[in-house]
């Protein structure tokens, strides 16, 4: 049994307001032999300052600390290779440092670079994260990301990390999923989603029309899983700019980018799930406190929390992130959400460790509709929805970008830019690809706030992004 | 000629002797859509890192002797006091004082159940075990953690009753050198080498 003290469990504060001002991302794609990865930050950097009608220079002089997220270090071997970033980007001799937390790392980078404004240190930060997996064979790129499990008790074992993940998901497949056809059928709806919405994403690599079908007699990967269950694996670059209030009025005057308001926060939980010991459900502010007495009967074998069914990481996350930005009840509060599918079970576990559902009921936020841009079941707009940038498993899973990504997803909706960028057909043409005839404006029309889950691998990491509209704030001190 | 490189310690340092690196010439990558233009060069690169296993070398060094070990909390002040620990844990996560090394193999034996499975049909590179990879998690009574492992034969079923495995002949000295195999199962299924 584990405990929090009183402590542990304050609601994290910063001492002033932190504003996102603007964002970009490079092309993302399996492979991008014509461009190292320097370039593929400055094509996002570059991004960004447009999107604030600056050039990359003007932007730059506001700049005052640097944050840099690029997880695995072997697959470019190259150490220190956030200094060569650094250099590319011509942002020498300011402070700079790397951020590794795995999956999450994007997330994390963004929880480092909020709180150097938020304390005062800077006024400007940049938050960049890259990923490139493409520079080994695959066999061996499994092996690289076997050494992120324990090296003498988990990464012996085959050299895969799915295998090691996939545990997880074979409990919760049996315990809460009852090893339902419904159920596997629920999951495969989620590929379905986060293929399609890929397909109007310029940025995505994995966008395909598909079929819950398609998706079922996809190769086995890890039974329940197969191919299109499972994240893509990505290369690309992604980066935001955080200020404090004046430096955002400041940036924002000549842009259609409104500065918004964010907070970002991290849990973790064991490196190695066979660590996990069992606790009481620690409950979100809309929770009840008998709320999960019955669980086990309703579900058997669920008798044990986190156990493997549960990511305690992001139900922390969730915890810190809804006291400190006054959000109540997540489905209420929130317009357009993006999270971490490394896998469609995940998501589903995902929706319950933040609360969208309480445990054991994930699958009814996509079996209701809820979750989509226009919810099929009601031809009306989705309650909630939730990767309509494609996700990691359309869009793309270039790690130490991913949870950079999202925030430029969720941004673009809640700045009402969606379709703008989205649809621009000079930049399908650059990425080398086809617009769609059926393209879909996805924007969340009216969207006032979001959130953004980055999650890494069985759940050792997990941040919680925020982001508001500052005239629709739901704590006056937040 | 080569020869593997070996390591001893002595006098508290590392004594290397043989090769731990081997030599190989990069080679240029071209694009073939394009004229065979110049792309970039592969980095050949073949080297054995050394590790301590530290305070949990005799965890490993007993699995050899067909015995499981585990670490148990026996500080009184902690809350977690007598919680048992598997895998082993050298400090008590809680108090983090050193733990208690404690023989398990008979509660393995009467009390290992699968908690969760996994039949995994691919690996990484440097994979040493027989695909598929039939990868379980074992709970047992008293110990308040859920030990990840593989099963050698047999299919796994979640609450199926196991008893642990050990690789007698010619140990790894790794974590492969136990696995597990259904209650009731006969010595002569097990693959050669191996015990109960
Ligand atoms: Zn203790």
């Amino acid at each position: 049994m584990i405990k929090f003290s009183e402590r542990q469990l304050k609601t994290p504060k910063f001492m002033r307001p932190v504003y996102l001002v603007t964002a970009g991302q490079s092309k993302y794609a399996r492979a991008i032999p014509e461009k190292r990865t320097e370039e593929l930050c400055v094509d996002a950097l570059t991004m960004a300052a447009e999107m604030l009608n600056l050039t990359p220079t003007e932007l730059k002089r506001y700049i005052h600390t640097c944050y840099y997220g690029h997880f695995a270090d072997h697959f470019g071997d190259q150490l220190l290779g956030e200094a060569v970033i650094h250099d590319r980007l011509g942002l020498d001799p300011l402070g700079n440092i790397g951020v590794k937390s795995g999956g999450a790392t994007g997330g994390s980078t963004l929880w480092e670079a909020a709180k150097a404004v938020a304390s005062g240190y800077s006024d400007c930060v940049l938050a960049m994260g890259w990923e490139r997996m493409d520079e080994v064979p695959t066999d061996e790129g499994n092996f690289l990301i076997a050494s992120a499990a324990d090296r003498d008790w988990e990464s012996p074992m085959g050299q895969i990390y799915t295998g090691y993940y996939a545990v997880m998901a074979q409990k919760y497949w049996q315990v809460f999923g009852k090893a339902e056809a419904s159920f596997r059928r629920t999951l495969a709806e989620i590929s379905v989603k986060h293929h399609d919405y890929a397909r109007f994403n310029p940025f995505a690599h994995g966008g395909m029309k598909i079929t819950t079908d398609d998706v079922l007699v996809s190769p086995m990967v890890a039974d329940p899983l197969r191919a299109l269950d499972c994240c893509l694996m990505s290369v690309g670059a992604a980066c935001a700019i955080l200020c404090d209030e004046p430096t955002a009025m400041e940036l924002t005057r000549n842009s259609k980018n409104k500065p918004l308001r964010i907070w970002v926060t991290a849990g973790s939980h064991t490196l190695r799930p066979a660590d996990r010991r069992d606790m009481e459900i620690p409950l979100l502010p809309h929770e009840a406190a008998d709320q999960y007495k019955d669980l086990a009967k309703e579900f058997p074998g669920g008798d044990r929390y986190p156990g493997f069914t549960g990511f305690l990481a992001a139900r922390m996350a969730a915890y810190y992130a809804y006291h400190m930005a006054g959000i109540t009840d997540p489905m209420e509060d929130l317009d357009v959400i993006e999270l971490h599918d490394a896998f469609t079970i995940s998501d589903v576990q995902t929706y319950e460790d933040i609360g969208l559902r309480p445990y054991g009921q994930g699958r009814d936020f996509v079996e209701s509709g809820d979750c989509y841009h226009k919810n099929p079941l009601t031809g009306r707009p989705g309650r909630l929805p939730s990767n309509l940038s494609g996700g990691l498993i359309g869009c793309m899973h270039a790690v130490g970008a991913s949870g950079i990504m999202q925030v430029f997803e969720i941004a673009t909706h809640l700045w009402g830019r969606w379709a703008e960028i989205h649809s621009d057909e000079k930049r399908w043409k650059e990425f080398g690809r086809e617009k769609p005839e059926d393209w879909t404006d996805l924007q969340v029309k009216g969207a006032k706030r979001a959130l953004s889950i980055s999650h890494a691998g069985v759940g050792s990491h997990v941040t919680a992004t925020i982001l508001m509209d500052p005239d629709h704030l739901l704590k006056k001190d937040a | 000629m080569s020869s593997y490189g070996q390591v001893q310690v002595k006098n508290g340092r590392y004594k290397f002797r043989g090769d731990f690196h081997r030599l190989e010439q990069n080679m240029p990558i071209r694009d073939a859509d394009d004229n065979w233009k110049l792309v970039g060069v592969t980095k050949p690169r073949d080297m054995t890192y050394v590790h301590t296993y530290g305070g949990e070398a005799i965890f490993f060094e007993s699995l050899s002797q067909g015995k499981l070990l585990a670490t148990k909390c026996e500080n009184p002040a902690c809350e977690s006091n007598g919680s048992i620990f598997q895998p082993f844990r050298i400090h008590c996560p809680d108090c983090l004082s050193k733990n208690t090394v404690i023989d398990m193999t008979d509660v393995a034996k009467k009390t290992a159940t699968i908690h969760t499975y996994m039949v995994c049909e691919r690996s990484g590179a440097f994979n040493m075990l027989d695909k598929p990879i039939r990868f379980i998690n074992i709970e047992f009574q008293g110990v308040s953690t859920i030990l990840f492992s593989y099963l050698l034969v047999g299919e796994p079923q979640i609450g199926m009753r196991v008893v642990p495995v050990f690789k007698h002949y010619n140990p790894t000295y790794t974590i492969l050198d136990l696995s597990w195999a259904p209650a009731g199962t006969q010595l002569e299924a097990l693959p050669e080498g191996f015990g109960f």
